[in-house]
């Protein structure tokens, strides 16, 4: 059995995923990417080899992709996260035309053309407002967990309007709305309400052709989904691994480069 | 994808390093004292024949501006701008420039004179008349704003405007006799709009040459190179034998089928002034996969000559009127640039569009998110929008630059790949 893997260096965590030849995930791993990237990825990538029983000689091809995605040393090809999440969120579901990502620092739409490619993104500019980020922000002012915030915030009632989806503002702005009695549930449905608004105006500069597949690590969140759908009337795809649908793209052209496969050959994968 | 970086330098660079510093040498001489008076004057469709033909210095606070940048000295002029009360948001160019001023106009290439004349050629940027204002404030020197018409016709400047703007070059005119203390020598300005009008047709065969494939220069990166003589040494001597010369080389490399990289993978149009803080780094993004300008709207700035401007020295000052109006990318609207990017991509057959938005330029940024619009959605055109800034150094993010320009010729990577019948 011949194995890849695609390692996805991103602002806040390290992911990565190996792949048997019959496209089926042997192995996943996640770290905190920190203040060393390279030593962030070389970790992920042991604990990944260590879960999947493997030894680093049996991964034939490494892609890296993210931000650190140069830091990659052991890297045998690097792909930006745009293409790699075009290449996941297909894989997972075909009929996807648009990609949402949100990660640590940024945003994007991902336009995909009729082949399963990128036809066309967009990205938020040099600015951290309506990230994951601004949610940790939120989460951190009011002294909850990342993963509780998603679950509260479709408690809320009567959502609050935010007046900035600035991630440094946005602390006074929670500040002010607890101090003049709103509760939580409702701030939270507000925050999440303010960053679904922002995404979708900028993922409408590609287009917003269903089906709309939502990846990165803001779609394990699951105020964030029911805040996109409810703004978009209509239901998006999320799939399991779309935390690791960077890592897991990655590994999929890391697999066409070991095994030589045309590109839209391999668009089916077995989750395993 | 390979590393391959543009090494080529050429005559044309090594000419235009010498006649630059020349320039900038007698800039210097000037603000020593005594010599001929400078004209202040903006690049947009540049009068730089009329203030030549009494002898005066053509300065360019834009050239100075983009030259500190490519230094990457501008931050601490634009930071001493924004001490003396300019916002973040406001041009960086002006920024620059008046940081420049209020040190001594001390630039890191040589000494700017005081201006002689403020000559507010005013085309298509209303804060670039506050810029101008605020010079004459500062220095008290004389200032003549022109008032240029924005075109409204699309086929040609109209009858009424151009008497408008001859009869405000003609009280130009009464001026600069004034300043020089001499009147003016028509000849002499004929000969100087016929130095010009065979330097610009030069310049404009140049650009038709980037047609070929592979493109012998970058019409971009490369090209930018060309324009600091263009606008400062335009209508003399010296000027014409640049171009001459850069003609004679870049013909050559197109007979040699040379171009600025090792193979050239993928043609582009490019909208938008460079990054000058960054030109190096950004270049190389591209250089990385083989991608080469084979045209810009940028070099365009300071007028159209390719599209068929020439200066007409038997007219002298309705031509000059002409390119101040009609003949310069900012004075025209923005269909107007629609088509002439539109036919840069069908005529010099590229493959995609590249628009640097600028951050601190909202004006001729304002509609970069239609023009995008219209070339992906319209003409199926690959367009890629980038954004950082032409002076100011902390709008460059090399890594999220890097991680657009990658996964933009990664798609386009993908469609050849596939329109080639998927070969691995």
């Amino acid at each position: 059995m011949r194995y890849a893997a695609g390692v996805d260096v991103g602002s806040t965590q390290t992911k990565a995923v190996i792949l048997n030849e019959d496209r089926q995930i042997v192995g996943r791993g996640l770290q905190d990417t920190g203040a060393n990237v390279t030593l962030a990825a070389e970790r992920t990538f042991a604990a990944t080899l260590r879960q999947a029983g493997l030894d680093r000689e049996e991964v034939l091809y490494v892609v890296g992709t993210g931000y650190g995605r140069f830091r990659v040393t052991f890297g045998n090809a690097q792909i930006t996260e745009i293409s790699c999440h075009a290449k996941g969120a297909v894989s997972f579901f075909p009929q996807t035309r648009t990609v949402i990502d949100m990660g640590g620092q940024d945003a994007k739409g991902i336009k995909i053309g009729p082949g399963g490619e990128v036809a066309d993104f967009a990205m938020n500019d040099k600015c951290a407002a309506g990230t994951g980020r601004f949610l940790g922000n939120a989460a951190d002012t009011l002294g909850l967990s990342l993963d509780e915030i998603g679950p509260l915030s479709l408690r809320g009632t009567l959502p609050v309007r935010l007046s900035t989806v600035c991630t440094v503002f946005v602390e006074s702005d929670i500040m002010a709305y607890l101090a003049q009695g709103k509760r939580v549930e409702d701030i939270l449905a507000g925050v999440h309400s303010a960053i679904a608004a922002r995404t979708i105006s900028l993922v409408r500069r590609v287009g917003l052709e269903p089906e709309i597949t939502f990846t990165g690590g803001v779609s394990r969140n699951i105020g964030m989904v029911r805040a996109l759908e409810e703004k978009l009337g209509g239901s998006i795809n999320v799939s399991p691994e779309a935390h690791y649908m960077g890592a897991l793209g990655a590994a999929l052209f890391a697999l066409e480069r070991t095994l030589h496969l045309a590109p839209e050959m391999s668009l089916e994968v077995a989750s395993g | 994808m390979g590393d391959a970086k543009t090494s080529y330098q050429g005559r044309i660079h090594l000419l235009q390093k010498e006649l630059m510093g020349q320039y900038y040498d007698a800039l210097t001489a000037a603000a020593a004292g005594g010599g001929a008076p400078a004209a202040y004057m903006l690049i947009s469709g540049n009068p730089v024949e009329l203030v030549r033909a009494f002898g005066m210095l053509p300065v360019y606070p834009e050239v100075n501006a983009l030259q500190i940048a490519v230094k990457k000295q501008a931050l601490p002029y634009i930071l001493k701008a924004e001490e003396l009360g300019y916002s973040v948001d406001n041009c960086a160019y002006v920024k620059a420039d008046i940081g420049l001023y209020f040190s001594g106009r001390q630039a890191p290439f040589g000494t700017i004179p005081e201006p002689g004349l403020i000559l507010c050629n005013y085309v298509g940027c209303n804060v670039y008349l506050n810029w101008f204002e605020h010079l004459h404030e500062y220095t008290q020197a004389e200032i003549f704003p022109l008032d240029i018409p924005f075109v409204r016709d699309p086929s040609a400047p109209r009858r009424e405007d151009l008497e408008y703007v001859v009869a405000q070059l003609r009280e130009l005119i009464a001026v600069c006799e004034r300043i020089t203390g001499k009147p003016l020598d028509w000849e002499y300005l004929r000969h100087i709009c016929a130095l010009s009008a065979r330097t610009g047709e030069l310049w404009a065969q140049i650009k038709h040459l980037t047609k070929h494939v592979p493109c012998p220069l970058d019409a971009y990166f490369d090209a930018v190179t060309l324009m600091g003589p263009l606008y400062c040494l335009r209508g003399t001597e010296d000027g014409l034998r640049f171009f001459e010369e850069a003609y004679r080389e870049v013909k050559e490399r197109t007979e040699l089928g040379l171009g600025p990289l090792p193979e050239e993978r993928y043609r582009f149009v490019i909208e938008g002034p460079p990054p000058w803080p960054y030109l190096r780094v950004f270049r190389d993004l591209f250089s990385r996969w083989g991608a080469v300008a084979v045209a810009s709207t940028y070099s365009t700035v300071g007028g159209l000559w390719e599209f068929g401007f020439a200066h007409d020295p038997d007219h002298p000052l309705e031509s000059i009127a002409r390119h101040m109006l009609f003949w310069n990318l900012t004075n025209r609207d923005l269909l107007r640039r629609y088509e002439q990017i539109r036919r840069y991509v069908q005529e010099w057959n590229a493959d995609a569009l590249i628009i640097h938005s600028v951050k601190s330029c909202r004006l001729f940024s304002a509609g970069q998110g239609d023009m995008r619009e219209y070339f992906t959605k319209e003409l199926g055109v690959p367009t890629l929008l980038v954004e950082s800034d032409l002076e100011d150094p902390r709008y460059f993010s090399e890594a999220q630059m890097r991680n657009r320009i990658d996964a933009f010729f990664e798609s386009l990577e993908h469609r050849k790949l596939v329109g080639a019948g998927a070969r691995p």
